[in-house]
């Protein structure tokens, strides 16, 4: 089965794929419009309850907790994607670097940092990068997306050792490719597959990270919104108004949710014997 | 054995020195000087003067590493600038609510987690199973801190079983002490136990297709005498790794949940230390989580050999 039909076939990556896609659209919605504008702040219309004119309600200064979560999706989804893009664009190479010298001082002392990122919880990291430089989006980018470095690095040299073991590699070795060319050409396009499902995982776990450093006031900084420090502010007044703290917490969770069924969907569409296993 | 402990004891201490290294020098990379930056911009240049004198700050780089280092190691971990107490006592206040919380959370997020995996497993495709991933798919998508404040909602605000935060401390007593760490351990717990009941699942699963599993069926064996003698122990390898690091969660976990639960713990130490601009708190008080993270690691690798002697090697 092809792997367009399998995904076609798979419940779990449509109803990710579905999922995400809101979420990315009312992104990208929000920055030409939202229902109400969320830099006003209307005392009149503060704490309402969701229904009439504000589906979600609004919170203690009146802002329409519907367009927030709107506009809030921006931050989380900038954040998570951009840490992506540095785990992968700094973790894969040096994975396949350590792949192609095995057992050398550099594919060691490459592992080793690796571990010693590890020994850090990827919390404690943002938390000390944002103590030291401040708090803010760009700090938060760079925090989550150092974690994500030997993450990718794990992965990608996991997946390139057992391919240099492989007919089509040694070939290449043999017709006189050198090592970088090899990665490039030979590993790196073998083990995209597995990069991506690594990707889905990595951005929603960026998701739940961003929305936890803004939730302790490390993150996005007044006064923009964003999903965590929503939570923050609707905390105090948890007994009075559930509303605020309700529905950007759903919309975290429906936005993880969706990227990790996505994964799943693409990792057995990817890896027919891990569908075939699990089934 | 003895030679694999020794070998795993020596990257232990490898690992803690590179740690150590690596947060001594962020906190020297702040742009300008430490004493100027604790003390805020409108600072007299004589108070960052003592300051700086106070911290050390005038000896080289290396110098100060050791100091600290050296401190670290017997104990002694700074004064803090803002409370002007040695900040091993600050720490030492507060470790007994972190620590027994990150525990208790271990603790629930295991008692959960061992049975729902084995009922997944044994009934595999079964409606148990479908409803079990599906819920255990929805835990892993929450955040703990929001869990925690719907926890809240609930227990304290509408049913009133529960305070809704605070610690009445180990002196109140023991029942009142644990109720008090029990909505936080609990929202700690259920999105790590949703990751360990998944991953009890599928080893179990693996393990049941083993040739040795069909053997021990073949003799007669019941299903169940196969899961309790055969599968069970050989599925605990993987399960092992995965709360050996969930202890690590728990712990940075433990850091955002006290503020929903206002717990005078490590983690609310941590956030005034960088409110205000405490370094010496902020470095010690990491350094101290890394320190618990690696030697819970270096446990697990130990168990792990103990479990399967072939990893001994």
């Amino acid at each position: 089965m092809s792997v367009g039909r399998a995904l076609r076939r798979s419940w779990s990556f449509g109803i990710g794929l579905a999922l995400t896609l809101i979420f990315v659209a009312a992104a990208l919605v929000s920055l030409v419009w939202t229902p109400h504008d969320v830099e006003t702040l209307t005392i009149a219309n503060r704490l309402k309850d969701p229904g009439g004119a504000f589906w979600f309600g609004t919170d203690h200064f009146g802002r329409d907790i519907f367009s927030m979560i709107m506009v809030g999706a921006q931050p989380s989804i900038a954040v998570a994607s951009v840490a992506v893009g540095i785990g992968m664009g700094l973790g894969v190479p040096l994975g396949l670097w350590a792949a192609a010298n095995r057992g050398s001082m550099l594919d060691d002392a490459i592992m080793r940092t690796n571990d010693l990122i590890f020994a850090f919880p990827a919390l404690l990291i943002a938390i000390l990068i944002t103590a030291v430089f401040g708090p803010g989006a760009v700090n938060a980018i760079i925090a989550i997306g150092i974690f994500n470095v030997p993450v990718f690095a794990r992965v990608s040299r996991g997946a390139a050792l057992s391919l240099w073991q492989r007919e089509f590699v040694m070939a290449a070795r043999v017709s006189g490719k050198g090592a970088v060319r090899i990665s490039a050409e030979h590993i790196l396009p073998n083990i995209t597959n597995l990069l991506i499902v690594q990707g889905t995982i990595q951005f929603s776990l960026g998701i739940l990270a961003e929305a936890a450093l803004s939730y302790v006031g490390l993150g996005v900084q007044p006064p923009d919104p964003s999903w965590g420090r929503m939570l923050s502010e609707a905390q105090t007044m948890i007994s009075f108004a559930p509303h605020m703290a309700i529905f950007p917490g759903l919309a975290i969770v429906l936005t993880v949710l969706g990227l990790n069924l996505m994964g799943d969907g693409l990792r057995d569409a990817l890896d027919p014997r891990i569908a075939r296993a699990r089934s | 054995m003895l030679r694999y402990a020794l070998t795993r004891l020596v990257s232990l201490g490898l690992t803690l020195i590179a740690a150590s290294l690596a947060i001594f020098l962020v906190i020297e990379v702040i742009p300008g000087d430490p004493a100027a930056f604790m003390l805020g911009i409108n600072a007299e240049p004589e108070a960052v003067a003592a300051l700086r004198a106070e911290l050390g700050l005038d000896a080289g780089l290396i110098e100060r590493y050791l100091a600290w280092a050296g401190g670290l190691l017997q104990g002694d971990f700074g004064t803090s600038y803002t409370y002007r107490v040695p900040v091993a006592e600050l720490i030492l206040e507060r470790v007994w609510i972190s620590l027994p919380l990150a525990l208790y959370a271990l603790a629930l997020s295991t008692l959960i987690a061992f049975p729902v995996g084995i009922i997944a497993a044994m009934g595999r495709g079964s409606l148990a199973d479908l409803g079990i991933m599906g819920v255990t798919q929805l835990g892993i998508a929450v955040p703990n801190f929001w869990f925690a404040m719907l926890l809240v909602l609930f227990f304290a605000v509408g049913l009133g079983w529960f305070s809704a935060g605070g610690f009445p401390g180990w002196e109140a007593g023991f029942y009142e002490a644990m109720k008090a760490l029990t909505l936080p351990a609990i929202a700690l717990a259920v999105p790590q136990a949703s990751i360990l009941a998944r991953v009890m699942r599928s080893a179990l699963l693996d393990t049941l297709d083993e040739d040795y599993v069909r053997t021990a069926r073949a003799k007669g064996l019941s299903r169940g005498q196969v899961l309790w003698r055969h599968a069970l122990r050989n599925a605990l390898i993987p399960v092992l790794t995965i709360i050996g690091l969930q202890f690590s969660f728990l712990l940075a976990g433990a850091i955002i949940i006290e503020n929903v639960f206002f717990l005078p713990g490590l983690g609310r130490l941590l956030f005034q230390g960088i409110t205000q601009r405490d370094l010496i708190v902020v470095e010690s008080t990491v350094m101290l989580l890394v320190f618990a993270v690696v030697v819970v690691t270096f446990l697990v690798d130990l168990a792990y050999a103990l479990v399967d002697p072939r990893l001994r090697r």
